[in-house]
């Protein structure tokens, strides 16, 4: 438990010293949410499907949650390659105690970033339904942040070199953000792309979020609780299966 | 006396060529042992091994009672290691450092925070245990690590390259105090180096490894005496060769690829 502690207490640390950093991953989803909630907030309107604004927020917090997440694989490539890790390996704890820890560490950072935006988006101007069930949408971004932490993680296990994280940007987080429904309504989606929609767990995340936030969804929450928790039970899995085999 | 190291018929095969070739040896406790060996003879490699970081290709190892396959824990709770390359996290402060090693190791915060002052004062970092390691120079960061590796008393040390980079006043002080734990605590020491006059001082065995092979194993004095030599690098040299070795790069070298691409 101490050992927890003290792994997740490291990557709190880190982050607070690392504000260029939190800025930084802060001004994309907020470039998204001015250019597409603005842009697009007048046609989306006279289509009939409300206020973009508010549809389009608790996507975009969701964006900030996942991307945060998975990048924090760069840090594990990071203490691979310039040693810290080594320290790590050598201690009586557990392979899987430190890939716990880790993650339990690096998903706070995410969900922390997550509700960042979520301030800002409330300052532009988006209303949550019900503030009392805010704390069931925070709920929801923890679980995308140890879903998408432990598939970084995952990644990082067996990429030993930092340039392949912009690859895992381009050919899977922008994949899995624009097909989650972050963006559009889920209704009368083309047959393909309905069935990437409903393989990207993200699609559920952000539907868990909705319902909570403006309740809008698609799913019930339920459904989309439970399809998370399966998903990072096996990416929890793979992901450990993966931080075993690193040796330095 | 018992043996706190043993390992036999040691093999680390990598892709393309084979690290470490069939040794064996034991360190009886309280030794403080030297493997010397040109760059790339397979010293780290063992060290790595030795340490749980890799797994052999066969052979077995015990550590204070522990196998390193089967009992990674105990291994891992009965030594300390220095490594050849830097392991510190420069973005925490150097207290910090220390810190996370005592909550990996299980130690109590009172006790810890004991020992770490008085480490830190011995290394001389007291003054500056709030910086950020990152402003540290490289000999202060080695320093941090010498004393980070002690924390939870191990029963034995490991020392790749422990002075390398180290101005002789730190030098002298560290190994003034690793002689002391080696007399009182009975600390065992494994010790890789290139200065081979410092294993000339130290250490009560030496072996001498090339090409993945130990060449030679026995106390300095009988290596000197064998080999005809005067000092033990000349009995070095006699024994390994005038070549001149290459070595993979360590993680320094990787980050200067790094800002070159």
């Amino acid at each position: 438990m101490n050992t927890i502690y003290i792994l997740w207490l490291r990557q709190i640390t880190r982050y607070r010293r690392s504000r260029a950093r939190m800025l930084t991953s802060l001004t994309q989803p907020l470039m998204f949410f001015l250019a597409f909630g603005f842009g697009f907030g007048s046609v989306y309107q006279k289509a009939g499907g409300g206020d973009y604004i508010q549809f389009l927020a608790p996507g975009i917090i969701a964006m900030t949650v996942m991307t945060s997440a998975v990048l924090s694989g760069i840090d594990l490539i990071w203490d691979k390659q310039f040693g810290f890790l080594k320290e790590t390996l050598v201690a009586p704890v557990s392979r899987t105690t430190i890939m716990f820890g880790r993650t339990l560490g690096a998903a706070t950072v995410s969900f922390f970033q997550g509700f960042l935006v979520f301030v800002f988006t409330v300052i532009i101007g988006f209303r949550p339904e019900n503030y009392l069930l805010i704390p069931l949408a925070f709920l929801f971004m923890i679980l995308i942040a140890f879903l998408f932490t432990a598939l970084g993680t995952a990644i990082a296990s067996v990429v030993s070199d930092m340039h392949a994280f912009p690859l895992v940007m381009n050919f899977l987080v922008m994949p899995l953000f624009f097909l989650s429904g972050a963006l559009f309504p889920l209704h009368d989606l083309p047959l393909a792309l309905k069935i990437l929609n409903r393989i990207d767990p993200l699609t559920y995340g952000v539907d868990g979020m909705r319902y909570f936030l403006i309740n809008i969804s698609s799913f019930s929450p339920v459904l989309d609780l439970a399809v998370l928790l399966v998903f990072i039970f096996f990416i929890m899995t793979i992901g450990v299966a993966l931080f075993r085999r690193i040796e330095v | 006396m018992e043996n706190i190291i043993e390992v036999k018929n040691l093999k680390k095969v990598f892709k393309n060529f084979i690290a470490v070739d069939d040794i064996g040896f034991t360190v009886a406790k309280g030794e403080i042992f030297a493997f010397l060996g040109p760059n790339g003879a397979g010293k780290t490699t063992t060290i790595k091994m030795l340490t749980t970081l890799l797994r052999p290709t066969s052979g077995s190892i015990r550590i204070n009672g522990f196998d390193t396959l089967n009992d990674q824990d105990g291994v891992r709770r009965s030594f300390g290691i220095v490594f050849q390359d830097q392991s510190v996290d420069e973005e925490l402060t150097a207290q910090e450092n220390m810190l996370f090693h005592a909550g990996l190791y299980g130690l109590a915060k009172k006790e810890s925070r004991e020992k770490i002052a008085q480490l830190l004062e011995f290394v001389g970092l007291a003054d500056r245990k709030d910086e950020l390691v990152k402003r540290f120079s490289g000999g202060m960061k080695r320093r941090l690590e010498i004393a980070r590796g002690l924390i939870h008393e191990p029963k034995i040390l490991f020392l790749d390259e422990p002075t390398l980079g180290l101005d002789p006043q730190t030098r002298n002080r560290m190994w003034e105090h690793i002689m002391s734990l080696n007399k009182e605590k009975q600390m065992t020491v494994f010790l890789t180096t290139h200065y081979i006059e410092e294993a000339e001082k130290m250490a009560s065995r030496v072996a001498i490894i090339d090409r993945g092979k130990i060449l030679v194993l026995d106390s300095v004095e009988k290596i000197r005496n064998t080999y005809d030599s005067q000092s033990l690098e000349e009995a070095f040299l006699k024994i390994t060769g005038h070549d001149i070795r290459q070595e993979s790069a360590d993680s320094l070298d990787r980050m200067r690829k790094f800002k070159k691409r």
